[in-house]
């Protein structure tokens, strides 16, 4: 939106505005890239939060999800003077610079949805969705009770170096590896297939063909369950393989429907979505600090914490999709 | 002449040895790549490709190329899925005509600024690729078309069959195919084509109306590309603006450069494109079979696409010494 | 374009009147369009207006537009090379990969460049001395050679030494360094091209390779040397993206070819060869930068981006092959 000699004449253009408009803060959400329909939900997030308090709020998203194509849109957001960057950043490492410039702008920045893992001191602070160290053992618990505890099961991730993926896989191993509850499973494989659906697809094929007792797959990774699931649809498996991990419920309903995965999990993106709004209105309004320990309220949430490391999240558990809840969930 | 057809001839049975040498070595390391299992999953890997190769021969032999053909697929599924979103009661098949009329209006487009302006295809295309590419984001508002509205009987088209258990999708590559074995080898446009293909300059002399036989060459790559964009949202059930169809002209020219299609023109046959097509399906197949990963699979494209550049060469000096003998 | 439409002396096409000489050319097209995106752009946007905020662009994409002007010369010598962007990311990758190894830093740098010039010498055996297509050739190695990036670096992004990272934050004048070396490039090879033998037998080349090769100039060793130096130069623009950037990933100016091709044709640069120049190019280059960043600013979608990238390549090869059939002689 333009600066404040010209909002009046704007103001009245501008639906989405509030009553407030000169004292509006303006976020831009700045995303891995446009037709991703995760951040469709996240981004609806931010709009409604929007609505109800004093903020302005832009989505943007290079075309592709390449470490440098975020660049040009934040640079532009700098010389924009926006108030607050939210960002689900495409590299842990090739933003630092021009997040460098942003904070010296005064902006500040908030990851959402992912993290700049080992270069946090970049950014002010990280919005995940769950407490990442749990998903790791929520999904083997996930797997486990969809095969009886017992046999090979297999992950199919997204790509070898993505920071989250790895970082559960590792949950995933110690878990098995620790917890006598699961000492009948075993973890034979773990593959890559770079969240395309062909590759997933070949991968997940291979799998099967590599391992015939295989019991359980878990794909923690929304085109990986999607691929997965279709493989075993299309081989008509689903007794044999139980297929779960990480999906959209709009893009799973269909197999859970028709019986080919029983269950899989995620979060609320659009969660993330509101309760950044809320966190950065409040930090710029100074009724919120950004301090470890702090506590804050959030409309529909509760009471949030800020974790070591400046890490928010905005659910304590991974929620669980089956047949019965299914229907109730649009995203 | 009987020589050089020869050579060709030699040329498919020579990829076809190397398809047995690559799934017989592949076999002795994972015997079940020897299955029927597998010959399923390489089938279920090619139909796109196939459809794509052969709009890209097509227009190889008559010395052009098209860069844009993933656009052009990425664009035609758009055109449907928004479709099907928006009239969700619409006949499914419906799809089908929309799908390969909106591939052909795009061909005819760079058919157009290939024939009007005189400007070389590879350059036309590679702007239409993104051209074509930008307009999906635009009618697509950036958003990707679900699951959910993609009707499933086109979905089941890439698990159902009519016929002996072989997935309808995989025969409608393969009838492509045919078709285009037909029109290439028995008909007046098919001779036209590598006529103009092989001497461009000689093509007016000998009656052919170059313009249209262009056109026409452009337009069937992108009814073909939009075919294979409504068999994309048929086998993935979605399409995405960004995704669908991206760097899959790349796929589709190693496919038929590896499958003897000269870049000179006026050289190339359908039997021997399918196997180039079968050829990058039993490689994409092994890949994850053998541990090996997916990243190396760009690098071993490129190669193969330089390697089989200097093979088509070195036939190709081969075949014109033994005419200047003759 | 509409300087051409009003010119009367048409049928006395031999003897143009000194100033259509001197306007009616495609780098006029390229200057009026600058303008245009300049005013454009401002009215778009309040924010656009600022020159460090576009030199700060500018710095985005200078590593491209260096390797650009020196695509120019290959295209003028009738040659074209789309590999020069996948070049960019394997030399970045090698050479980030060379010294995350351990190898001291110079020594990186050298790897890196003669990895440059390994790609540079494919392309010149494939195009020139197996005279296969350059265009086709480098389609092979466009996806040969980031495939490898790929092999080397997976998908993970390759640290550089914090002493390396930074080229654009370092100032000449108060202008970033990358758009001084951008300028600088560009007079050397203008100069280069416009009053050197080696430039007149560029054009000659280009222009008609049979009669060159009568007028006893070796066509072939300068096509192999345009080669190989957009080799190096495509080795040394990798290596400046990374210290811009302070990590390699093997996705590295991704499909940047379309953006090359486009900044060349753009300046007027004929696709046949024979017809060029490195002003074209390096108006066109800043075209390009007012261009997208006047609609980044404006919080445009992409897509409409790559949507005006792909009309301005078509746009471009019109009006330019438009030109050059009126001005023929």
């Amino acid at each position: 939106m333009l600066k404040k000699p010209l909002i009046a004449a704007t103001a009245a253009l501008t639906l989405s505005a509030g009553a407030s408009v000169a004292e509006d803060i303006e976020i831009v959400f700045v995303g891995k890239n446009t037709g991703n329909p995760y951040f469709d939900s996240l981004t609806q997030g931010f709009v409604d939060a929007c609505e109800v308090i004093a903020c302005n709020f832009e989505f943007v998203a290079p075309a592709t999800a390449e470490a440098t194509s975020q660049i040009p849109f934040l640079e532009a957001q700098i010389q924009r003077g926006v108030d607050v960057i939210a960002i689900s950043p495409n590299s842990p490492d090739a933003l630092n610079q021009v997040f460098q410039s942003a904070s010296d702008a005064g902006i500040i920045v908030l990851t959402v949805n992912g993290d700049i893992t080992g270069n946090e001191q970049y950014r002010d602070a990280t919005i995940l969705p769950t407490d990442f160290t749990k998903v790791g053992a929520d999904q083997i618990e996930m797997v486990g009770s969809l095969i009886g505890y017992e046999g090979e099961i297999a992950i199919l991730s997204a790509t070898t170096e993505a920071p989250d993926q790895n970082f559960w896989i590792e949950g995933m191993n110690e878990t098995i590896a620790n917890d006598p509850k699961y000492a009948n499973m075993t973890l034979v494989a773990t593959v890559y297939g770079d969240d395309q659906p062909e590759k997933s697809t070949t991968e997940m094929e291979a799998l099967l063909s590599n391992f015939p007792n295989l019991k359980g797959v878990i794909a923690p990774t929304t085109v990986g369950i999607a691929a997965a699931a279709q493989v075993v649809q299309s081989r008509g498996i689903a007794d044999q393989v139980k297929v779960t991990g990480l999906g959209l419920p709009s893009e799973m309903r269909e197999f859970i429907k028709d019986g080919t995965v029983e269950g899989f999990q995620l979060w609320s993106p659009y969660n993330e979505g509101w309760l950044a709004s809320h966190f950065a209105v409040g930090l710029k309004n100074g009724t919120m600090t950004n301090e470890v320990g702090a506590t804050f309220e959030v409309p529909n949430l509760g009471t949030i914490t800020i974790n070591e490391g400046n890490s928010i999240n905005t659910q304590s558990a991974l929620t669980t999709f089956n047949a019965d809840n299914i229907d109730d969930f649009d995203f | 002449m009987t020589f050089l057809r020869s050579i060709f001839a030699r040329r498919e049975a020579g990829i076809l040895v190397m398809i047995v040498i690559f799934c017989l070595a592949v076999g002795l390391h994972k015997p079940q790549f020897l299955t029927g299992q597998s010959l399923r999953i390489i089938l279920l890997l090619t139909p796109l490709i196939m459809i794509g190769a052969m709009a890209q021969m097509l227009v190889l032999v008559a010395r052009h190329v098209d860069l844009s053909i993933g656009s052009m697929l990425g664009f035609s599924a758009m055109v449907v899925g928004l479709m099907y979103r928006e009239l969700p009661d619409i006949y499914w098949l419906v799809g089908f005509p929309v799908a390969v009329l909106t591939g052909a209006a795009l061909g005819l487009g760079n058919g157009l600024l290939v024939t009007i302006f005189k400007l070389p295809s590879i350059i036309v295309t590679l702007g239409t690729l993104s051209l074509y590419r930008g307009l999906t984001f635009i009618i697509s508002d950036a958003r990707q078309i679900n699951r959910s509205v993609i009707p499933t009987e086109l979905k089941a088209m890439s698990r159902t069959s009519p016929i002996f258990e072989i997935p309808w999708i995989i025969l409608i590559a393969f009838g492509i195919a045919l078709m285009t074995y037909v029109v290439a080898r028995h008909t007046q446009l098919g001779r036209q084509i590598y006529a103009l293909g092989s001497n461009p300059d000689a093509a007016p002399l000998r009656g052919i109306d170059v313009t249209k036989v262009t056109l026409i060459v452009f337009v069937l790559a992108g009814a073909l590309s939009g075919l294979a964009g409504i068999l994309y949202a048929s086998r993935w059930g979605f399409v995405n603006p960004s995704n669908t169809g991206a760097g899959f002209e790349f796929q589709v020219i190693a496919a038929v450069v590896i499958g003897g299609v000269s870049i000179n023109g006026g050289v190339g046959t359908v039997m021997g494109t399918v196997l180039g097509v079968l050829l990058l399906g039993c490689v994409a197949a092994a890949l994850p079979l053998l541990g090996i990963p997916g990243s190396t699979q760009n690098a071993i494209y490129g190669a193969v696409i330089l390697i089989a550049l200097l093979i088509d060469r070195s036939v190709r000096q081969r075949g014109l010494a033994s005419m200047s003998r003759a | 374009m509409s300087v051409t439409t009003d010119s009367q002396s048409q049928e006395l096409a031999p003897s143009r009147p000194s100033w259509h000489v001197v306007l009616v050319r495609p780098e006029t097209m390229t200057f009026l369009l600058l303008v245009f995106g300049l005013i454009g752009a401002s009215l778009l946007s309040p924010f656009f207006l600022d020159v460090n905020y576009i030199l700060r662009s500018f710095t985005l994409t200078a590593e491209m537009s260096i390797v650009a002007l020196v695509l120019t010369l290959v295209v003028i010598s009738g040659e074209i090379d789309l590999s020069a962007a996948s070049n960019m990311a394997l030399s970045a990758c090698i050479f980030a990969w060379v010294q995350a190894a351990g190898a001291p830093l110079p020594i990186a740098v050298v790897v890196g460049l003669l990895a440059g010039l390994a790609m540079g010498t494919l392309n010149a055996f494939m195009s020139i001395r197996m005279q296969l297509p350059s265009i086709i050739v480098t389609i092979g190695t466009l996806i040969f050679f980031r495939g490898l990036a790929q092999v080397i670096a997976g998908d993970r992004s390759i640290r550089v030494p914090e002493s390396f990272i930074g080229i654009n934050t370092v100032m000449v004048a108060g202008v970033p360094l990358p758009v001084v070396i951008f300028v600088v490039v560009a007079i050397i090879l203008g100069l280069v091209l416009g009053t050197t033998v080696i430039g007149r037998q560029i054009y000659q080349i280009g222009t008609n390779q049979e009669a060159a090769l009568h007028a006893g100039i070796d066509a072939k060793r300068i096509k192999v040397g345009l080669f190989l130096l957009l080799g190096i130069v495509s080795a040394a623009a990798g290596i400046m993206a990374a210290s811009r950037l302070g990590s390699v990933r093997y996705d590295l100016v991704l499909g940047g070819e379309l953006q090359m091709v486009l900044m060349a044709m753009l300046g007027g640069t004929y696709i046949f060869g024979g017809r060029g120049t490195i002003l074209g190019t390096f108006l066109a280059a800043w075209l390009l930068v007012i261009v997208s960043t006047g609609m980044t600013v404006a919080n445009l979608l992409p897509a409409i981006q790559l949507t005006v990238l792909g009309i301005l390549l078509i746009v471009a090869i019109i009006a330019t092959n438009f030109i050059y059939a009126r001005t023929q002689r």
